[in-house]
This record gives structure tokens, C-alpha cells and sequence, in this order.
């Protein structure tokens, strides 16, 4: 049972992926990307109840904080050009 | 008896998985598109994680998996809402009769 689950997920990353690929808009491939996280950590927790293994459950959490900061650091890049004042806190500090 | 339960649920959910990104592929706009994302998110989770629970019993491994399934549960909306807010202010028009 937990086989044929594994191999549905698989299938469902590859549709991510094409999805990621043709999508028209950049909105549509950070979607698919931020998709394609979030089966990954569902991934993560069947393969490692699959291999009797249920330490992998740690990397799991990990992976779903990784994906979502990254998807809100992606738009934020987007929409201002940097992320945050990095670039021009120079000029007003003189240290 | 209970591995099969389990079994059905996780299978189940993984089939959820498959016609939420096939609805993804087949929506003629981005809003739409973002709208069927989020049944992968919510329902997809839940059921698989609910499965796992289940097959885990009542353990320090249930709590995590409880504790993965909440977080999941309060952040993919809050991207979701983060991305349809990024889309209207870089000016993308959803396909209606009206214009936004």
C-alpha cells in the first residue's frame, strides 16, 4: 500500500515539474515550485514510514519551513528588485 | 486491519494529490490555478497525514506528525494569499467580464 503511494507521489512531482515549466507567468512557476515543496515533505514522511525509519520526520518539519520562507523571499524579490535595504544601508552608514 | 485502513487513507490522499495538479494544468488563469493548488495543500495533507497517524499509534511520532500537519495547515494559505496579493500589484489581470 505504502509502495503505491510512494510511486503516485513520484508521479505527482513530475507533473509538478512539467507544470513549473510551462507555466506562462512567473506567479505560476513560484506556485508550482512552492507545490512541488510541499509534496516533497509528504514524501519525506511516507518514504521513511516505508523504510520503518520514522526519524525522518525531523527533516520533514525542516523542509516544510525551508519551503515556505523561500516562497515569500521569492515574491518579496520580485516585487521590490532586492531583498530588503541590504543594498543601500552603505550610503547612510559610515562604518 | 489497521495497516489497511491506513493504507487506503494514505492511498487516497496521494490520488488527491494527482487530480489537484491535473485541475493546476487545466485552469485557464492564474487565480483559478492558485485556487485548485491550494486542494493539494489542505486535503492531499490531511488525508496522507491522517493515514500515517494511524499507523504510527500513540507515540512521540504521532505528535510530530500532528505538529507537521499544523504548521502546513497555517503557512500554505498565507502563501497563497501572499502570492494572489503579489500577482494583483504586478498587475495581472484575472479573466473576467469586468476589469479589477
Amino acid at each position: 500500500m505504502l509502495e503505491l503511494a510512494t510511486a503516485l507521489i513520484l508521479l505527482s512531482m513530475l507533473l509538478a515539474l512539467v507544470s513549473a515549466i510551462i507555466g506562462k507567468t512567473v506567479y505560476d512557476k513560484i506556485l508550482a515550485v512552492n507545490i512541488f515543496g510541499t509534496i516533497t515533505v509528504l514524501f519525506i514522511a511516507i518514504f521513511g514510514f516505508m523504510t520503518e525509519r520514522p526519524e525522518f520526520l525531523d527533516i520533514a518539519m525542516v523542509y516544510a519551513l525551508i519551503n515556505f520562507v523561500t516562497t515569500i523571499a521569492i515574491l518579496k524579490f520580485f516585487e521590490y528588485g532586492d531583498m530588503g535595504r541590504s543594498s543601500r544601508l552603505s550610503e547612510d552608514v559610515d562604518i | 486491519m489497521v495497516n489497511i485502513i491506513a493504507g487506503i487513507l494514505v492511498v487516497l490522499g496521494a490520488l488527491i494529490v494527482i487530480i489537484g495538479l491535473i485541475g493546476v494544468y487545466r485552469m485557464p488563469d492564474f487565480f483559478t490555478r492558485l485556487h485548485a493548488a491550494s486542494v493539494v495543500d489542505t486535503l492531499g495533507t490531511m488525508l496522507i497525514f491522517a493515514g500515517l497517524i494511524i499507523l504510527a499509534g500513540f507515540s512521540l511520532i504521532s505528535v510530530k506528525l500532528l505538529l507537521i500537519l499544523l504548521f502546513i495547515l497555517f503557512t500554505t494559505p498565507t502563501a497563497a494569499h501572499a502570492l494572489a496579493k503579489s500577482a494583483l500589484h504586478g498587475k495581472l489581470q484575472p479573466v473576467l467580464k469586468e476589469k479589477v
